[in-house]
């Protein structure tokens, strides 16, 4: 396609200019992070006497290797569940039909919109009757029904254009309907599985509210969550809260760009569907 | 299968004679032997763990948050019924009404500068930026959205303030009496909170419609610059009409954003100064955790769970009308 020079000039102004947009923040807490703990310093400048030491200090105060351990373990409890669950609901309405699917669909997607804000207060009494309070189950376990609508209707949307033969053939050769599941269709979701489990990841490692809510203790939180908390503490320390949240950052960042491919199309198809 | 079973009720209730109970029992072996009933059992047990889950942790305290509503309580003692008083007091206190408003203020940020910026980006890099450059910014403008909220929240947090880099940008070009602390100053909050909205959302709408234009044919634009139509007119008849969809997803996404949004707001405000940036989402918080309102904050809950619902639908099905 041919563009005329002075239009792809102004295009490629435009867009250089948004990069720069969106990267300069990054830059800015950057450099204010390699400022000595306790000064105020003034917007992108680079310091007279980088302080490196100021990473270090971040990852003992922050506890660090804590707050890597408990999202860890919140993303390893909550995706493979809802991974299993979604996927086993999504074949049951999508290619079993069952009776009353297209009800139960609604239903689902009805949880599509509902904001979290919408149901965290009965979410706090819930969890204090149940006595998970302040425990990480407290967000593991609301976190796996609030995934429902959307890993449900996504995986529904797999299996409902599966072509009706390979079941068939797979009947009359005697298959159960778990056997259909599980050695037929399960290998054959591989894709959309693998794109939901990187949403979800992403999505329980940057929950906010729910950590917020329903766990004090930061090291029990999502790393969202953990960094409020540090907030809270540091916020009057710049240097040190700034280089704080790039250490939060660092992980999201370099698993974003390890598999960014993945990750921009399945944070697309999600929407799209969604 | 459902007509059986439906006529199965009624006709039990009414004569129980032998004779009937024997053919009801065939006609059920029949559907037995048939595997329709067997399949149903084992097809609703597919369904049941995620079920189960989305009962009892979304739909469950969605049904306790209408019925917290209705009382005034304090999450500690009894519980006192105030019939529909809550509402009233979310529609009629300006405190309360301000959120409301606020959220629909922030979906100017958060939805409409952003669907609009991002579909010129993306029309821009479709038609000058292709192969490994276009891939880049590709990547770039994503990043925003990956990283938590709360950190979005603490960058902007500094950059907005005083001695950030927004204010140094200011002065650098000259202005530097409007220099502020943009996230503490009464009249600036709220648009600041916004920009921090914009900063998120645009490389998502960007890099969303930009996708859906790839998909565009190409034969399209080549017929439309072989009549010499400018970027302009290309970007109105053909990559708009195309797109419809993809901006349906696009303004669906960002609306949720705004109406919902809460840990952007917490972090860099907190709701203040003043109540100027407090949307729902915060003023749900501090009502039912800081005030002990529990049944006022399930109000707000639920109108905001409703005034959700009332500006998505209209805008999925428009978008999936035009979209056929």
């Amino acid at each position: 396609m041919r563009v005329a020079r002075r239009e792809a000039y102004a295009g490629w102004a435009l867009l250089v200019a948004l990069m720069a947009i969106t990267i300069l923040p990054f830059v800015s807490i950057f450099t204010t992070a390699l400022y000595p703990s306790g000064s105020a310093p003034v917007g992108l400048s680079w310091p007279a006497n980088p302080q490196w030491g100021n990473f270090l200090e971040a990852f003992k105060v922050a506890n660090m290797s804590a707050l890597l351990f408990s999202s860890v373990l919140i993303v390893l409890a909550v995706v493979p569940v809802s991974l299993v669950i979604s996927t086993m609901a999504g074949f049951a309405i999508g290619l079993l039909r069952i009776p009353g699917g297209r009800l139960l669909l609604l239903l689902f997607i009805f949880g599509l919109t509902l904001p979290f804000e919408g149901i965290i207060t009965p979410l706090y009494f819930l969890a204090r009757q149940m006595g998970i309070l302040n425990t990480r189950l407290a967000i593991v376990l609301p976190l796996i029904g609030l995934f429902m609508p959307f890993a449900v209707f996504w995986m529904r949307a797999h299996f409902v254009n599966m072509p009706k033969e390979i079941s068939e053939a797979a009947r009359v050769d005697g298959a159960s309907t778990w056997d259909l599941f599980w050695r037929i269709h399960v290998p054959l979701a591989r894709p959309p599985m693998a794109s939901l489990a990187i949403l979800m990841s992403v999505w329980a490692w940057n929950q906010f509210l729910l950590a917020l809510v329903l766990v004090e203790d930061p090291t029990q939180r999502t790393m969202a969550g953990a960094l409020g908390a540090f907030q809270g503490h540091y916020a009057t320390d710049i240097p040190l809260l700034c280089a704080g949240t790039i250490l939060i950052l660092l992980p999201t960042l370099i698993v974003f760009i390890l598999f960014q491919r993945q990750v921009i199309s399945a944070l697309l198809q999600g929407s799209v569907k969604g | 299968m459902t007509n059986a079973a439906g006529e199965a009720g009624p006709s039990s209730a009414i004569a129980r004679s032998p004779a009937r109970d024997a053919r009801r029992r065939t006609a059920w072996r029949i559907l037995w032997i048939r595997g329709i009933r067997r399949s149903t059992l084992i097809g609703w047990l597919f369904v049941t763990p995620a079920l189960v889950m989305y009962g009892l942790f979304v739909l469950q305290p969605l049904v306790l948050t209408v019925q917290y509503s209705l009382y005034r309580w304090d999450g500690v003692g009894p519980a006192t019924w105030v019939g529909l008083s809550n509402y009233a007091a979310v529609l009629t206190e300006p405190k309360l009404l301000e959120t409301l408003f606020n959220a629909f203020r922030l979906v100017l940020f958060f939805s409409l500068i952003p669907v609009t910026l991002g579909l010129v980006t993306a029309s821009v890099i479709h038609r000058v930026a292709t192969g490994r450059v276009g891939a880049v910014s590709r990547t770039v403008l994503f990043l925003p959205q990956v990283i938590p909220l709360v950190a979005a929240g603490i960058i902007w947090g500094r950059l907005l303030s005083l001695p950030g880099l927004i204010n140094q940008a200011v002065t650098a070009l000259g202005l530097g009496d409007i220099t502020r602390a943009w996230l503490g100053d009464f009249d600036t909050a709220l648009p600041a909170v916004g920009i921090i909205g914009i900063w998120v959302l645009l490389g998502f709408c960007t890099v969303l419609l930009l996708t859906g234009m790839t998909k565009i044919d190409a034969a399209l634009y080549e017929s439309a610059r072989l009549d010499g139509a400018g970027w302009f007119q290309e970007f109105r008849a053909i990559t708009i009409s195309s797109l419809r969809y993809e901006i349906g997803v696009c303004i669906t996404v960002t609306v949720i954003a705004a109406l919902a949004a809460f840990d952007i707001v917490y972090v860099s405000t907190g709701g203040g100064p003043g109540g100027a940036t407090a949307v729902p989402g915060i003023q749900i918080y501090i009502l039912a955790f800081l005030e002990r309102q529990v049944g006022l904050a399930s109000a707000l809950a639920v109108v905001l769970v409703v005034l959700v619902l009332l500006v998505i639908l209209p805008i999925q099905r428009l978008a999936r009308e035009d979209g056929q």
